[in-house]
Formats: structure tokens, sequence, C-alpha cells
């Protein structure tokens, strides 16, 4: 039931449309089976499942709107929500950045549904947990894990007409492996659309070698190093630099991207010229949503005002040439809105980061950065550690391992320091290079492991 | 707070998601089940887990409600009214835990519901390893707790709290802030719990949290500086605004800080004055300074530093692939001399002291709250604990840990309030202050980061003051401490007294896969820490 089909989706949201006596009225229905489980000390801790469908409506009287959302679906608890939006919509108050909802759209093909992650069962999770869990026991490692499966959908209409529908799926998988002697601790994520992709047993492998490598770490002096950084560690802070590329702070005064003297810094180089930073929901390893810009991620969950998805370019040759623009914001500029996307594309390069690391005379291979928090959102600076694996590199070989280290590093200083980039792998729903950089800001030791 | 990509910014934006339904307003004030018609649907699925092997049962029927206003300068951004309710069944079967969760509240559905738990806790048996033991808990019959709240907040007419936010951001931009954001949080849980050890307890709990970021914009120069509240959220209802004189007490340089009452409208004043000050603030110069830390800053160091480095469920490793283990472990426990901090340090926890986030009648697993000492003298005398962990530290009483963010989430070990006691000989902030040459004054919460053991650490603020020979000597920007946890606390050497003593809270502290939030308070008085190390975060791009 969860799940429904095109067909029944658009019944629903038919249905409730005509109870509408709103100016105008959107509906966002969308429907998730979820399941999870979790492990720690080689142990299963915890495990579930749960199922959602859930139907908000959205009233609007002139520039008064309101919401209501229910998970019951028989016509009288429909038209009851309905009444509810309505309600709660007069007695709102006005607001002035209220723009009129958008017509029928164009959408784009996507296939972000896969048939082996929709029928996953608990087994198929138990097994998973086994075979991660397993490997470790045999070598006297302790595993700690988790993963999560989602099938979902998410459909969106409104009285103008305009109707959308998307099916996903989702996996993720993180394993942590730590020695019985706590002196070595190795990690791997792992994120598809597709389950058939995922193999817990080799991801666990990845986490078993760092955690036995990383054992008896020396420590260097803080200081500024040549590091490469892979695609689970440069993910995080990539990414909080893409958030912040919204064009209404720019415009305000208030980002990274505003520029001295008023205005955003829009088509001005701020990164190597060989950085080039793009989203496309249509991309095979990282299919996105058709619709978005509410923050749905993967699922284009809520659908948000039901803007279509396309290709866009944010950062080309080093260039900065787009920004998001909210619908409300764009018409006051006079320019296209684009939705902030699901995903972004790194492009990189073809090396594998086995090459990377052969050519790279002295530098710190790094596994994963953590607790990773901004310290000035003007220059974008963030600070956070390396966590379960950081290793010294000496004439293209690992030598050994170190102690981990805090960083206080800004991603675009860090992009202007780009040494060489790697081929990209999917990283929480994006692809991502390992990044080779130089001048990376080391702060502080940690004796954490 | 543990979550990797997002930051307390995040959680100022207007779509934050609420959990369960969107409602009409009027609709939180309408009463839900009286207590004996929980009762009735409690002991059904009692029953029915019984029936299907459990060795153990507890059942949360809970309502919670949820009201948010978000605002920006002129304008309501979005007013989120939200009610989530239904029925969380957790059983032991084969010595292992189950949990399964409904919303179909009908004898059907909470018997099904119960027969899910019990399937699942089979299935989980497969795979245990050493059977859960249970501390004792003696039934305690059917009782009753309530926040002891003077204004319940749902009762407020949002006009109010809309007039309330305009009078704050209209404060905020006639004293030259150039945009501001304010919200209101209120949350209220009703829940009822029973388990098969014959405890009945109905508890109504309220929380609260005003809080605003002033930005101060320089366009010609490119630059902007916030300031956030430093309200605190708290367990109380809406008389936390009042903003009575008696509860401010006064700081240096014409400061307020706010124990159990606060004044949104000045303290938005003073951010609108301190924003633009803070763009023509001294840059600190790097080296080692004596930090004189206000409580509503000191509490999040606090959190970090010793809240989550005593949970003991990552002590053991539970929490190994996210949040992370601790340095605190039971080896270094079990010396009973281990040195967490200098012989001021006394640390206790506790889910019982009135007007925190942390303060119920009983935890989600029917244990009566209470307190207890986590570092006694500067030495490390205990954890934070659950009923199925408790027996790891020798005691036969569970200290009352547990929590489950809605009545879906499974319950499990959450930090109870952790406050550090204030000193016992009088002394106030500036007579604190009087006694540093080279140091800094940090007030609020900024940027936080601590490592997955909770060794190194790095804090900012909100506001920073220089202190020359004893003086205030004026603000400082781009300052943020670099520290270890042990090698800090015992760089502890005053505290003010009782009279200072306020508390600091965190509304959505994240933990556990799937994550679940929870709220507790920190409680201190200003505290002096010497030679700790600042670094200078100013950068250029």
């Amino acid at each position: 039931m969860a799940i429904l089909s095109k067909e029944e989706a658009k019944k629903i949201i038919d249905k409730v449309l005509a109870f509408s006596k709103a100016d105008e009225m959107s509906v966002g229905l969308s429907g998730s089976r979820t399941g999870n489980i979790r492990y720690a000390r080689n142990s299963v801790s915890t495990s579930g499942e749960t199922t959602n469908l859930s139907l908000s409506v959205t009233a609007v009287f002139g520039k008064k709107s309101g919401t209501s959302t229910i998970n019951e679906f028989d016509d009288a608890s429909l038209e009851k929500t309905v009444r509810r939006a309505e309600e709660i919509a007069k007695l709102a108050p006005d607001n002035p950045e209220y723009v009129p909802m958008l017509g029928p759209q164009k959408y784009l093909e996507i296939n972000s549904f896969s048939d082996s992650t929709a029928a996953i069962t608990p087994d198929y999770r138990a097994q998973a947990a086994f075979d991660s869990i397993d490997p470790c026991a045999k070598k006297n490692l302790t595993a700690a894990g988790y993963l999560e499966d989602t099938t979902g959908f998410s459909a969106l209409g409104n009285s103008k007409g305009l109707f959308g529908y998307n099916k996903a799926t989702s996996i993720d998988f993180s394993i942590t492996v730590r020695t019985a002697d706590g002196k070595g601790s190795g990690y791997a994520a792992r994120d598809y659309n597709d389950a058939s992709k995922l193999s817990a047993k080799s991801a666990t492998e990845v986490a078993m070698q760092k955690a036995l490598a990383s054992s008896e770490a020396r420590a260097l002096e803080p200081g500024k190093y040549t590091v490469i950084l892979e695609p689970t560690a440069g993910v995080d802070l990539l990414q909080n630099m893409m958030r912040s590329m919204d064009a209404r702070s720019a415009d305000e005064g208030r980002s990274f991207l505003g520029k001295k003297g008023g205005g955003t810094r829009l088509g001005e180089k701020l990164f190597d010229e060989r950085v080039n930073i793009y989203s496309d929901p249509q991309n095979l390893e990282i299919p996105g949503s058709p619709f978005g810009g509410g923050g749905g991620g993967r699922f284009g969950g809520g659908g948000g005002d039901g803007m279509p998805q396309e290709k866009v370019v944010w950062v080309e040759n080093g260039v900065v040439k787009n920004m998001y623009y909210s619908r409300y914001w764009a018409e006051k500029k006079g320019v296209k809105a684009i939705p902030a996307p699901s995903g972004f594309i790194f492009a990189g390069g073809t090396q594998t980061l086995a090459e990377m690391i052969k050519g790279t005379e002295k530098g710190i291979l790094v596994t994963r950065l953590w607790y990773i928090r901004a310290v000035d959102p003007q220059t974008l600076l963030y600070t956070g550690l390396t966590r379960d694996g950081t290793f010294y590199i000496e004439n293209g070989k690992i030598k050994y391992p170190v102690k981990n280290f805090r960083f206080n590093e800004s991603p675009v200083i860090m992009l202007n320091n780009l040494e060489a980039m790697g081929k990209p792998m999917r990283a929480g729903g994006n692809l991502i290079p390992p990044l080779k950089i130089r001048d990376f800001t080391f702060t502080s030791l940690s004796d954490a492991v | 707070m543990q979550m990797s990509g997002m930051g307390l910014g995040a959680l100022m934006l207007p779509n934050i998601p609420v959990i369960g339904n969107h409602v009409p307003v009027e609709h939180l004030l309408d009463p839900w089940m009286d207590a004996p018609a929980k009762k009735k649907l409690t002991e059904i699925a009692l029953n029915a887990a019984k029936s299907k092997g459990a060795t153990y049962t507890d059942v949360r029927i809970g309502r919670y409600l949820q009201q948010y206003v978000f605002t920006r300068e002129k304008q309501v951004q979005n007013i989120q009214n939200a009610e989530s309710y239904g029925i969380g069944i957790r059983v032991i079967v084969n010595g292992t835990w189950g949990f399964a969760a409904t919303s179909d509240v009908t004898t059907d559905g909470i018997a099904k519901c119960a027969a899910t738990a019990a399937a699942i806790a089979k299935a989980n048996s497969k795979f245990q390893k050493e059977p859960v033991v249970l501390a004792e808990q003696k039934g305690v019959g059917d009782k009753t707790w309530k926040t002891p709240i003077k204004k319940n907040a749902f009762e407020i007419p949002v006009q109010e709290k809309i007039d309330l936010l305009m009078n704050v951001n209209g404060a905020a931009m006639d004293n030259g802030a150039g945009f501001v954001t304010s919200n209101l949080f209120f949350v209220n849980e009703q829940k009822y719990f029973a388990s098969s050890d014959g405890s009945f307890i109905d508890q109504d709990i309220h929380r609260i949290w005003p809080t605003f970021t002033v930005t101060a914009i320089d366009k010609a120069a490119g630059k902007f500086k916030t300031r956030d509240a430093i309200s605190s959220p708290m367990g109380m209802g809406f008389e936390y605004l009042d903003g009575l004189a008696s509860e401010k007490i006064a700081g240096p340089n014409g400061l307020v800080g706010y124990r159990n009452s606060y004044d949104m409208v000045e303290d938005a004043i003073t951010a609108a004055k301190q924003a633009k000050e803070k763009m023509t603030a001294k840059s600190v110069l790097a080296g080692k300074y004596d930090l004189v830390l206000d409580p509503n800053h000191l509490g999040l160091t606090i959190h970090e530093s010793v809240g989550h480095p005593t949970e003991l469920d990552r002590v053991l490793g539970y929490e190994a692939n996210y949040a992370g283990t601790s340095f605190a472990t039971l080896d270094k426990w079990k010396t009973k001399n281990f040195n967490y901090g200098s012989k001021l340090v006394n640390i206790v926890a506790d889910k019982t002291q009135p007007h925190t986030l942390g303060a119920v009648g009983y935890d989600d697993e029917g244990v009566p709250c209470k307190e207890w000492d986590i570092i006694k003298d500067g030495v490390l005398v205990n954890y934070q604990a659950t009923r199925d962990q408790v027996s790891i530290l020798g005691e036969k009483e569970s200290h009352g840990c547990c929590y489950a963010d809605n009545w879906n989430s499974v319950q499990f070990q959450r930090m109870p309030n952790i406050s550090l006691k204030a000193g016992t000989e009088k002394r106030s902030v500036l007579d604190m202050i009087k006694g540093v040459d080279k140091g800094i004054y940090i007030i609020g919460r900024g940027s936080y980061s601590i490592d997955q053991q909770r060794y190194n650490f790095q804090f900012g603020g909100q506001v920073f003051y220089e202190i020359k020979n004893g003086q205030i000597a004026g603000m400082l920007e781009d300052v943020a401490y670099q520290s270890n946890t042990q090698e800090f606390w015992n760089s502890c050497s005053q505290l003010c007294d009782k009279d200072d003593y306020r508390t600091f809270g965190s509304f959505f502290d994240g933990k556990g896969q799937p994550s679940q939030v929870s709220a507790v308070s920190h409680g201190s008085a200003t505290t002096r820490f010497d030679a700790v190390n600042v670094i200078n975060t100013g950068r250029k791009i």
C-alpha cells in the first residue's frame, strides 16, 4: 500500500483537488518503506522496518497559505484535510513573498528505481550484517555497522494542472571496524539506488584493512600538508560549499558569494581552472529527482514547488556559473528560478587512488573527515578531524599510519590549492573524485582512534 | 550533537520538518484520552506480548505536539502546528530486544504490533551472544507527573507569539541589524508508559526555545557578522518569556545574563549592537589565554566533553560506527583516581532539576528519576546508564537515562542533564575578571567540534572580550580555543558562586542510527580555565 503507482497517486490527488474551495491548492503524496539493521560489538543491536504513506494539502487564499497532513485515505478524511488546510490558510498572516503556483510542467524521465532494492527482506539485511560481522569476528576485529534501504514514491499535483510522479529506491551502508586493542580503526561507506551493486562483504574488507593498517599510529607535527582526500573524506566539505550557493544570501551580502560593494560573485573565477561542478538528474550513477528543491533529497520528497530539475553547470573551469534561485527571488531579480539539486557531480580525472598515491612524494592519505562544523560562514572556514584511517605517504608509498589531526580549512581555499583529481566515486549521493590538495591546514593532534 | 554534515544553521530553516501531521492550532488544545482509557490499551499490548513469549514488555502510548513559529524581519515565514500519536511496544523474547510501533491504536492494531515486536526479537535472537540483563525495577503502580509550568505555551494565541517576534525583529533592525530571523519552538509530550513490572505512568512534559540570529552587513567591505540569541531552551511554559528583572544577572560592560526568565527584545537590541561592533573588533592574536566562560557558552563544552564521553553505550562501543566511542573507558573509571579535571570540578547528572529540559518524573522505561555524581572532586566516578546496562557498573538500580524521541522510535540511552556545580566561595563574574591578566571572556554558543573519542575539541562563541590586567579591554573576533578534554578540565582554576548559576540547553541533540533527537540542559556558573590554546580563525578567500 505504501508504494502507489502513478495512476493510483493521480486518482487520489485529483479527488483531493476536487474538494478545494481555495484560490489555489497543491497536494503532495508520498509513501515509503524503510528498513534498517544496526550492529555493534559484532552483534545486531537494533533492526526495524517502517512504512509510511502521507498526504499533504496546501490551500491558498490570496497571499495566505495553510498546510494540513494526514495518513488516512477514505473520502471523508481527504475532504476533512482539505477543509483543515483551508481553515489554517484563512487564519494565516499574509506571506508577502508568496508566488502563485506553477502550471503543468515537463519533467525529465529518470530511472532511480531498482527492483532489487524494492525486494529487500529482513533476511537480506540480517545476511548483510552477518557478511560484515563474520569476517571481522574471525580476525579478532570488532564490527559496528548500519544498513538502511528505502523504497518510495513521491507525487504532486495542483489546481493549475501540474502533476508529477517519481519512484525511487536507495540503499546506504557504512561500516567501522576496530582492532581488539582499540589502536586501529577503519571505515567504509557505500550508497546506491540499486542494492545489487552493494557488497557488504567487500566494503567491510576495506574497513578491516584500514583498521589493521592504522594501528600503532605515529604523531606528526600539525601544520600544512599535501593531502589526498578520499571521496568519503572530501564529500562533506564540498557538499557544505555547494549548499551555500543560494543567490538570495549572496545578494543580501551574507554568503561567501557576496561581493565587496554589493552584488554576487557570479561569473567570477573562484577556484582552480580544473574545477568543474554540475548536477544532472539523469546521471546513471546518481539519478536525481525529476522535480524538487524542497529538500526532499533523492525522493524529491514533498516535491517542493514542482520546479523541474534539469542539468545545471554550477562551476565551469573554476568560474561560478549558477546559483540557486527560489521562484520568489528569481522573479524579484528577473532571472530564471533554479532549484537546488539532490546531488552534485564533481568532474575529476582518470587516475585511481592507488595511482594518485604513487605520484605523491610526501603527503597524507585521509579516509574520512568527522564532526565538521562551520567556523566562519564568510570564508566557509570549517573545522573537523580525520578519522578511521590516516596514513603518511612518502615516495609514492603508504609508509605508516599517523595520529588523527584537527583541520581548519575552507573548501574554497582547498579548491585553489588543487594538485590532482582522480576518478569520481559515488559518495553520499554525489560523484566525488579523490582530491590531492597542497597546504591543507592541520591545527592540532588528536589522541582519538 | 553528532550529525557530521548539518550544523545549527540548518536547524534554523523555516522548513525544519515536524514529526507528525499538520493540524489547526486549536486542535493542539483538544484533550486526549484519559489515563484509564490509555491504561486499557496498554493492557492489550502487555497481554498480547506475553502470549507471544515476551518475558518483559513495555508500552508507550504517546501524543507529541509541536508548534514552531519562524519569522524574518517584518514577515512570518512559517507556522507549524503538528500532532503525532501512536503506540510503541518493546519486548524481550529469548533474552533479546524487539520493538515495533503503530499509529493504529485499536485492539487489533495493538495486538498485531505486539506480535511484530516479538517476531523481530525472535529473529534477532539468532545473533545474540549475551542475553539482556535488566536491572530490577519494582512496578510503581499508577503515577502522574507534569512539568511545573505556569503558562501553557499552546494556550497562548498565535498572534501574541507573532507580535513578540515582530517586536524582537523590529528592535534588532532599529539598532543596526541588516537582517534578523527569529523563531519559537514549543513541544508537549503527552506520554503514557506501562510495563509488565506493574507501572502505569502518565506524564505531561513541556519544553520551550525562543531564539534568533541577527546579522550586521557592511556591503562596501563585503563583510557580515552574526550574533545568535543567548536564550536557553527550557523545561518551562510561556512564562520563560516574561523577562523578569529578578532573573537577570548583571555582568561586566552592561552585559546581562538570563536565569529562568528571558527578555527576548532586550537581548535582540544587545545582539544588533554587538553584531555591528564585531565588524570592527580586533582580530585575536593566537596564543595562550586564561578563559572566563559564561554559562551560556560553557554548557556546550560540558555537553560535548563530559556529557557524551560518559554515556555508557558509547564507552561500550555501541555507537562506534556513528557518534564514536569514548576516552573515558571502564579501566580508567575502575582505578577510582582518574583525574578528569581539577579538584574544583564536580559534575552531576540529574533528571530532576526544575526548569531543565531533562526533568521528568520517570524515564522511558519507567525508572523514577534522580541525581548522581559523574565527576567528584575531579575524579571520574560514574556514567549514564539504562536498565540493561547498569549491571556492567556493578549497580542494581538504573540511572533512568532511557528516552525515545517519539512513540515510533525505540528508546535507548540518552544524556540526562549534566551540570557543573557552582563554587562554594563567594565570587561574581567581575571578581573573576579582576584576577585575570591576559584572558578572553566568552559568551554564547558558537562553532563546536570534537573527535569521536572526545579528546580534542575546538569551540567558538558568540561574543568575545579581551581581558587585560583585570579589565575588559574591548571586543575580539576570529577566536576559537582548542584543547584536550582532560587537560582542559584540569586547567579549571576558579568558579563563580551559585548566584551566577544558569542553565544552557540543547533542544535537538542527535544520536543513534536512525538518528533521534533529545533535549538536555547543562548548568554552571561562570568558570575560569588557565592557559588555554586560542587560534585565529580569520581567512581570506
